[in-house]
């Protein structure tokens, strides 16, 4: 009679006990690199001001802040071109990368003939493709084709992949019902390949802006419609170091707002049935 | 709701078939002989079961039926109600997985067969509450498959099959991978709701039990290529229940098509 009495009371405390432990855990994911940062930022400033190193070899984090907030006017309107370059990029290798997996799932002869390509203009780095297509294309152009091919593969070869990954027992019910070839598409393999899709998605938004840092550099345009690249390689060539700092720091915190946007819409829209979305306690 | 044209001409053929092959066989492409030569005729308004080991080709028989492969040779005759526009609706499948959409609820996955055939919103709403209702799902019409029990998925798929008033129904082993108290109830439901709505049902299954418990008539294959070996006219109340399950009849019924079972057993251990 002893074990069934003595086995729920254990059980009830461990309930809580995981609960609690699991916020924690919460906590210290999101404090630990919060600490690492600031220690970081904290040495990065001791040694610039023990070692008296001058701000046009390594400016302390101070005065990188002070020119993020003096060159603000500058700064904005460059981040705010690259934002546009890589929105337009992303655009264009999102809807090229679905319609051309669409376009291959519909017809096996065009996947064979072309997919080749999409390999061979991923695999080609395009840091060497860009001043080409600056030879032939008008420069904004060319700076959105860049962001498109660095983007567009992943969203193709997820896109084809999800599409491919259909329950074969949903396509048979589909074909019993006599599903005509859009209905199919519509109600089972875009909503099958979403997951998929999404994940590529995902990788795309992060590498347009690549695409488009790497354009920008290769182009080389100044004046007024400049974006964060080039102020980078322009403050490079006057040794303006914390003006460098402040415009790469304005980068990596658009990758990552990019990155956080994509995985919460992504997030948003599988939630209530992805296994990737439903989180730990189902 | 089906008007009642459509409902007196199904009344119209009670001794009609509803299903019928002739020498159907089906060889696949890996040059494997899956079924037959079969012969096979199921009248309107039975519910037979086609019982063999696994692999025998009950399933190939089933997607042959259904239109979902075509045979290598011979004759599958479906009878098809005047008053539908395609074959697929005549038919409803309800296979081993629950095979539900992960992405839509509960009533999109029943709406399904409706979409596809462009019924109307409004008439689409009421049948697939009572379809839902018919399998005592009403109250999870906006649940997701996830949140759903293994047995609740398999009601879902039932209801999906029968939201179209099929006059046939094919069952692909469909309780096969539920626990047992839960098969008993939807046994039990699946032979009410048969009761209810005299639809010709083929079900597949490997569990001579079931295939009892359930049927008119029993149909033993052979292991693959499968042809029929056996076959079983099951004579008791059509309203069977627990009394019927622990009957020295059904005890009987068991053992006669056991035995008719054991050389397709015999026969796939050999190979």
């Amino acid at each position: 009679m002893k074990p069934p009495p003595a086995t729920p009371i254990p059980a009830a405390k461990a309930r809580p006990k995981s609960k609690s432990k699991r916020r924690a855990l919460d906590v210290v994911r999101i404090l630990l690199p919060v600490a690492v940062l600031a220690a970081g930022i904290a040495v990065w400033g001791l040694v610039v001001r023990l070692n008296d190193i001058p701000p046009y070899v390594l400016p302390g984090p101070l005065m990188v802040f002070h020119t993020l907030v003096n060159d603000w006017p500058v700064l904005w309107q460059s981040l705010l071109t690259t934002l546009l370059t890589t929105l337009e990029g992303f655009a264009a290798a999102a809807v090229g990368g679905i319609a051309l997996a669409l376009l291959f799932n519909q017809s096996r002869w065009l996947e064979y003939s072309l997919f080749p390509y999409a390999v061979i203009l991923q695999v080609t780095p395009v840091i060497a493709i860009a001043p080409l297509l600056l030879i032939y294309l008008p420069q904004q152009t060319a700076v959105i084709v860049c962001a498109w091919i660095v983007g567009f593969f992943p969203v193709l070869s997820n896109t084809t992949l999800g599409l491919n990954s259909v329950d074969r027992n949903l396509a048979g019910l589909f074909q019993l019902y006599g599903a005509s070839r859009l209905q199919t598409l519509r109600y089972l393999k875009l909503p099958a390949a979403l997951p998929f899709i999404l994940g590529g998605l995902r990788i795309a938004g992060g590498l347009s802006l690549i695409g488009a840092v790497v354009a920008e550099i290769a182009a080389g345009s100044a004046g007024a419609g400049a974006g964060l690249a080039y102020r980078i390689a322009e403050s490079g060539y006057r040794l303006n170091i914390p003006r460098m700092f402040a415009a790469l720091l304005l980068l990596s915190v658009a990758g990552i707002v990019i990155y956080g946007l994509l995985a919460l819409v992504s997030h948003l829209i599988l939630r209530r049935w992805h296994e990737s979305a439903l989180g730990k306690e189902s | 709701m089906p008007d009642p044209a459509a409902l007196s001409d199904l009344d119209a053929g009670p001794s009609g078939l509803a299903v019928s092959l002739r020498g159907v066989t089906k060889v696949y492409d890996s040059g494997v002989e899956a079924l037959g030569p079969l012969d096979l005729d199921v009248r309107s308004g039975e519910f037979v079961s086609l019982l063999g080991p696994s692999g025998c080709g009950k399933s190939t028989a089933l997607r042959l039926i259904a239109g979902l492969n075509a045979p290598t040779s011979g004759t599958v005759r479906v009878s098809n109600r005047a008053d539908r526009a395609q074959t697929g609706q005549s038919i409803g499948f309800v296979f081993q997985e629950p095979t539900l959409m992960p992405w839509a609820s509960v009533r999109e996955n029943v709406r399904l067969p409706l979409k596809l055939a462009r019924v109307p919103v409004a008439e689409a709403n009421a049948r697939i509450n009572a379809a839902l209702a018919q399998v005592g799902l009403a109250e999870f019409a906006d649940s997701f498959p996830r949140e759903l029990s293994g047995g609740m998925k398999m009601r879902v798929s039932l209801a999906r099959a029968l939201v179209t008033d099929p006059d046939i129904l094919l069952m692909d082993e469909p309780f096969a991978a539920l626990d047992e108290f839960t098969r008993f109830r939807l046994n039990n439901d699946l032979l009410s709701l048969w009761g209810n709505l005299r639809k010709t049902v083929i079900f597949v299954t490997h569990s001579v039990f079931e295939s009892v418990y359930l049927s008119q008539r029993v149909i033993v294959m052979t292991a693959r290529p499968g042809r029929i070996s056996a076959e079983f006219r099951i004579d008791a109340p059509e309203s069977r229940g627990e009394e019927f399950r622990t009957s020295a009849a059904y005890a009987g019924y068991c053992r006669e098509v056991s035995k008719a079972l054991a050389p397709s057993y015999d026969e796939n251990a050999d190979r």
